[in-house]
């Protein structure tokens, strides 16, 4: 490393150019900072509207059994919402399976209702005139933990190895480009454009806010988005392959990162750009 | 603004370096000036954290809890229903493999190893030439298309390098996962040296910097020779912005 500190000395005339790029940043931060102020009102945030229709779809009778949804357990007992978000992904011995609330939600319209879930998968994401019963029910859910701290349940062996392959899966590298996600965000204080990146490699305060905001309405997609969908997005910039819905890969991940945003508050559905 | 002054140096140290010794390069390109010696040791040792990768180090002792066979099958459950040509794509090679389970910071034999290899599968100018149009190059840099899912199997490829780095002066919108290149051929005289290793670096990183962040744009075959001299000449043509600004 000596070498580094040798040719500093010299490079330091270089450097008077540099003030005027970092105050041009520091404008650009500032700016983006206003506008993400401007668009986190909460009684403006159309992801309320995700979470009114959710508490009908949640409340509605379908599927060969005709039953409603209440009965599902997601955790906490038969019907418990409040708090149930806070601490999902978990495992169920039902299914003897860990499951995020996406696969728990398909799993008690499976079973409970009785539904075929391929046209709730196929509507997964939510599109000009296609409604997603998933964004919705997830808005409504999350909504009931808004407020608590992210609890990630991790006692289980199947909980401890999901958040384990989730770990190795976020600095697995691969696609035409090479990329997996510490490749963005494995720094602190690394920006792609301008677009501020959160560091995710470990625990701090960026997995905190980030994983304490999911679900959210995104402004520039006009929809509630969920976490299924924030993965399946940056896989897509990441040059793979599209992961398959509700698929375990995401389960871990999301474990893993709730496991270093430990203790964030939740605030959801918020609202991003 | 010191500290912010002093990370960007060793930023712009990194570029620099990565281009001279091998052996340097691998530091360089993680801009992680460890224990600096010398009079200036204290400031570039606060100025390095923001700057730094600090994870690949910290990390890599807490690695592989599970085995590499379980990790698979996840991937196989979460990706398997893409076709597969796309799920080859996520198959590491040797060098990938490398850096995964290193998670990019390698052993010195191991960095060596993956040097070795892969700067044979860089593929120069029949021609000789390594400079196109720089204003081509120009719109390479700025384009972020190509090679996702939602992409149409005939988009044309972009090198999206702003993505990462500071290239021309006049476009504000650029990250800052890689180190800036403002004035990039100008710094480096222009020499025909530092033009085949900077075409080596854009072809194949990962032949100059093991388990470098940047993606092997030709070895991968995602750029084309054409696309790649374009953005060399957007680089080092002095009449581009890069150089000129």
């Amino acid at each position: 490393m000596r070498p580094i500190t040798a040719v500093s000395a010299v490079i330091g005339i270089v450097l008077c150019t540099i003030p005027i790029v970092a105050k041009a940043q520091d404008a650009s931060e500032k700016e983006i900072e206003r506008y993400r102020e401007m668009i986190s009102d909460p009684m403006s945030n159309p992801g309320f509207l995700a979470v009114d229709r959710g508490e009908q779809l949640w409340a509605e009778k379908r599927g060969t059994n005709n039953v409603s949804l209440e009965s599902c357990d997601l955790g906490l007992g038969a019907g418990k919402l409040e708090g149930a978000f806070a601490q999902l992904p978990r495992y169920f011995r039902d299914a003897d399976r860990v499951m995020d609330l996406e696969q728990r939600l398909l799993w008690c319209m499976q079973n409970i209702q009785g539904l075929d879930t391929k046209d709730v998968v196929t509507r997964r994401f939510s599109g000009p005139g296609k409604i997603s019963d998933m964004e919705d029910l997830v808005a409504f859910i999350a909504n009931k933990s808004s407020g608590m701290k992210i609890q990630p349940q991790l006692s289980h062996p199947k909980e401890q190895e999901m958040a384990a392959v989730g770990e190795e899966l976020f600095h697995r590298r691969g696609g035409v480009m090479d990329f997996s996600c510490s490749t963005c965000h494995g720094a602190e204080g690394k920006r792609i454009r301008l677009q501020g990146l959160p560091y995710l490699a470990g625990t701090g305060k960026d997995a905190q806010v980030t994983m304490a905001s999911w679900p959210t309405y995104r402004v520039s997609q006009s929809a509630l988005r969920t976490f299924q969908h924030r993965i399946w997005d940056c896989y897509r910039q990441q040059r793979w392959p599209a992961p398959d819905y509700g698929s375990d890969g995401i389960t871990a991940l999301t474990l893993y990162l709730n496991k270093i945003a430990a203790g964030g508050d939740l605030a959801v559905p918020s609202i991003k750009r | 603004m010191m500290k912010l002054h002093v990370s960007m140096l060793a930023l712009a140290l990194g570029g620099a370096l990565c281009c001279t010794a091998p052996g340097l390069s691998r530091a360089a390109d993680q801009a992680l000036p460890t224990k600096p010696a010398g009079p200036m040791s204290k400031a570039a040792d606060k100025a390095a954290k923001p700057a730094a990768a600090p994870a690949p180090a910290k990390t890599a002792a807490a690695a592989s809890t599970v085995s590499t066979d379980t990790v698979d099958a996840y991937i196989k459950a979460t990706f398997g229903k893409a076709p597969a040509d796309w799920q080859q794509r996520i198959v590491p090679d040797e060098t990938m493999q490398a850096c995964n389970k290193y998670r990019n910071d390698v052993p010195h034999d191991v960095g060596d190893a993956i040097m070795k290899r892969e700067i044979t599968r860089v593929v120069y100018p029949a021609d000789g030439k390594f400079l196109g149009d720089w204003k081509a190059g120009a719109k390479i840099a700025n384009n972020g298309q190509g090679g996702q899912f939602s992409d149409k199997p005939e988009t044309v490829h972009g090198g999206n390098c702003y993505a990462c780095h500071q290239m021309a002066k006049s476009e504000v919108s650029f990250g800052t996962l890689g180190p800036s290149l403002t004035h990039y051929g100008k710094d480096r005289n222009y020499t025909e040296a530092e033009i085949k290793q900077a075409y080596t670096k854009i072809y194949n990183s990962q032949a100059v910097v093991p388990c470098s962040n940047m993606p092997r744009f030709g070895t991968n075959g995602f750029l084309t020779e054409q696309q790649i001299k374009d953005v060399m000449a957007f680089l080092f043509d002095p009449e581009s912005p890069v150089n000129k600004e």
